[in-house]
């Protein structure tokens, strides 16, 4: 059983969330024309690290709020909790965000206005 | 739908002096059975193979069988981190069928199903296929409509699937609590009298001796921790025991697809969750048949050493930590006795977790890549031991032609792109 430290309600046991998976996932905008392969990296294809994971989480029988995770899944040691729209504090967060693959995709270039993209 | 003309390979070990029979076995028992010979050869890697599989769990072993058996390559390895079948394969709790509702499910699953029929025989080698039935209850109105609905999808596939009232089903089973006052009560259900259970070490057993006898090096203790390639074209794994050269690569490995794919900068859908089991002590024959529940999500049956086998859903948050949480078989335990009163009084004896790899329509990948001669079967999820021959047999094809058969097409990573998912999340609510 894992033991969760809401940012709202502090320590409650794992029954109490629901876990939403990969985090930090920003859908293209509809201006940036993407390939079907490319989009499907957005819609589809996940991170599945062996090691720290960045997930979401939410306290769906507490507050109902939802915040980000960084936890290893190989000991499930939770090593941060940090709330929606920010970025890990740790170093083992900060480079679990950076090892992801999704950083380099071209679907997550396209989540940004489309000037920026370099072609 | 499943192909007429269904190639299962020619007799393994034919040679009289390897086979196991009823003979062989009066002339052990005169030696004390000290004299039995191994089951198969020690291999160590070579410096180069036609094909190499990466797994070898029941699927990665049926592949490279099928490879040496019906397409003639025998330069081949199978690649295990750890030992034969000590992954999913030998942590399942045995359910076969092929009772699925898409087109593709049916023809994949059937395939796998008729190839079980006869698979001891194909092998020479017990792999203890029991076609005790397998049946799925409903508890309530709105999934007793869906449930017919499925039923009819499957016959329409030829596929046998019979709809039971709750008499019927207690008279099959009178073990089960079917009373409208229970939490979950007993509406309906079905039941597909072909399905069943197996033995899973025994299937990565037959398979892997099969295997052997042909030519096929089967290489265990040895991970592959990274894959070669010169530009688009695969040349070889890199393991624990040193650089492997080959021109094709299958992956075969479960849980662990997204890690091997990373080695090659690939992409997949998956999510590696654990997937729980339980076993209680032995008792006296009492459940001859296989009972699901889609809502309640617990499965039920008895081994043949008389352990009642349960097992329920996935747990919630991905891990590679090859236990689960504690939540999961308190939930699941508390729907079992509540169905099979019986139950409350066992004590469970061991309870273990293997890693599954999820896949979002809950339907297996067998897939090219980008990358030309690497190929890819995975995603099976928490199902797949019912296809064990079936996905063999189809990725073997795959990979001798470098080109999907008909059941194998649909199955490709590119339906992700194309948005032609095979949603057996929607139309099975179960993946097993
Ligand atoms: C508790 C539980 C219950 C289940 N119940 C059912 C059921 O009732 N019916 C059903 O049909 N299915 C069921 N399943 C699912 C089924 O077990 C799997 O889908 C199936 O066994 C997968 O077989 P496999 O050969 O692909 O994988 P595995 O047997 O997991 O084999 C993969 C192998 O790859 C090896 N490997 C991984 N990485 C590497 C590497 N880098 N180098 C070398 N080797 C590597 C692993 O060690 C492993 O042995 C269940 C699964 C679990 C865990
Ligand atoms: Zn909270």
């Amino acid at each position: 059983m894992l033991k969760i430290k809401c940012p709202i309600c502090g320590n409650r046991d794992e029954t109490e969330f629901s876990c939403g998976g990969e985090a930090h996932i920003a859908r293209p905008l509809v201006d940036n024309k993407l390939t079907d392969k490319a989009f499907s990296e957005y819609l589809f294809m996940r991170d599945n690290p062996k090691g720290i994971f960045l997930e979401r989480w939410c306290h769906t029988s507490g507050c109902r709020r939802w915040f980000n995770l960084a936890r290893d899944t190989i000991s499930h040691e939770i090593i941060e909790v940090y709330p929606i729209g920010q970025m890990p504090k740790t170093a083992k967060g900060k480079k679990s965000y950076q090892a992801n693959w999704r950083r380099r995709s071209k679907a997550e270039a396209a989540s940004k206005p489309a000037k920026r993209i370099v072609k | 739908m499943a192909n007429k003309d269904l190639d299962r390979g020619s007799r393994a070990l034919t040679q009289k002096s390897k086979r196991y029979s009823i003979f062989s076995l009066a002339r052990n028992a005169a030696s004390y059975h000290q004299n039995w010979q191994q089951a198969w050869r020690h291999a160590e890697p070579k410096s180069a193979y036609d094909a190499v599989i990466i797994g070898g769990g029941g699927h990665g072993l049926a592949t490279a069988y099928y490879l040496a058996n019906i397409h003639g390559m025998t330069k081949i390895a199978v690649i295990e981190k750890g030992w034969l079948g000590g992954g999913n394969t030998g942590r399942n709790t045995t359910i076969i069928r092929s009772n699925y509702m898409w087109d593709e499910s049916a023809g994949i699953y059937e395939h796998a199903l008729k190839l079980w029929e006869g698979l001891s025989q194909d092998l020479n080698f017990n792999v203890m296929f029991s076609q005790r039935g397998v049946l799925t209850i409903t508890h309530s109105e709105h999934e007793l409509k869906g449930m017919s609905r499925r039923v009819h999808a499957i016959r329409l596939n030829g596929i046998d699937s019979d709809i039971l009232t709750p008499a019927e089903i207690k008279k099959r089973v009178p073990t089960i609590n079917i009373s409208p006052d229970i939490r979950y009560p007993v509406m309906g259900g079905f039941v597909q009298k072909r399905g069943g259970t197996a033995r899973h070490d025994a299937v990565a057993w037959g398979y892997a001796r099969a295997a052997d006898d042909l030519g096929v090096d089967i290489i265990q203790n040895c991970e592959v921790i990274g894959l070669r390639r010169n530009g688009s074209q695969i040349t070889g794994i890199e393991t624990s025991k040193g650089f492997v050269k080959t021109p094709k690569v299958g992956c075969v490995v479960a849980g662990h697809s997204s890690v091997v794919a990373d080695m090659a900068n690939i992409r997949l859908p998956i999510a590696s969750r654990p997937l729980q089991a339980l076993v209680s002590e032995p008792i006296k024959p009492i459940l001859d048949t296989v009972i699901m529940s889609n809502a309640v999500h617990m499965y039920i049956s008895q081994s043949d050493k008389g352990e009642i086998v349960l097992g329920a859903g996935v747990d919630k948050y991905n891990s590679y930590a090859q236990t689960g949480s504690w939540p999961v078989p308190e939930h699941m335990a508390a729907a079992a006795v509540d169905l099979f009163p019986f139950l409350s009084r066992l004590r469970m004896l061991r309870q273990w977790g293997g890693i599954v790899d999820t896949c979002p329509d809950a339907s297996p990948i067998i897939s090219k890549t980008d990358i030309n001669g690497l190929y890819f079967n995975c995603g099976w999820g928490t199902g797949g031991f019912k296809s064990t021959p079936g996905s063999g047999h189809i990725f073997a094809d795959l990979i001798a032609h470098d080109r999907p058969n008909s059941i194998a097409l649909p199955y490709g990573l590119k339906r992700f792109e194309t948005g032609y998912l095979i949603d057996e999340h929607g139309a099975a609510g179960v993946a097993h």
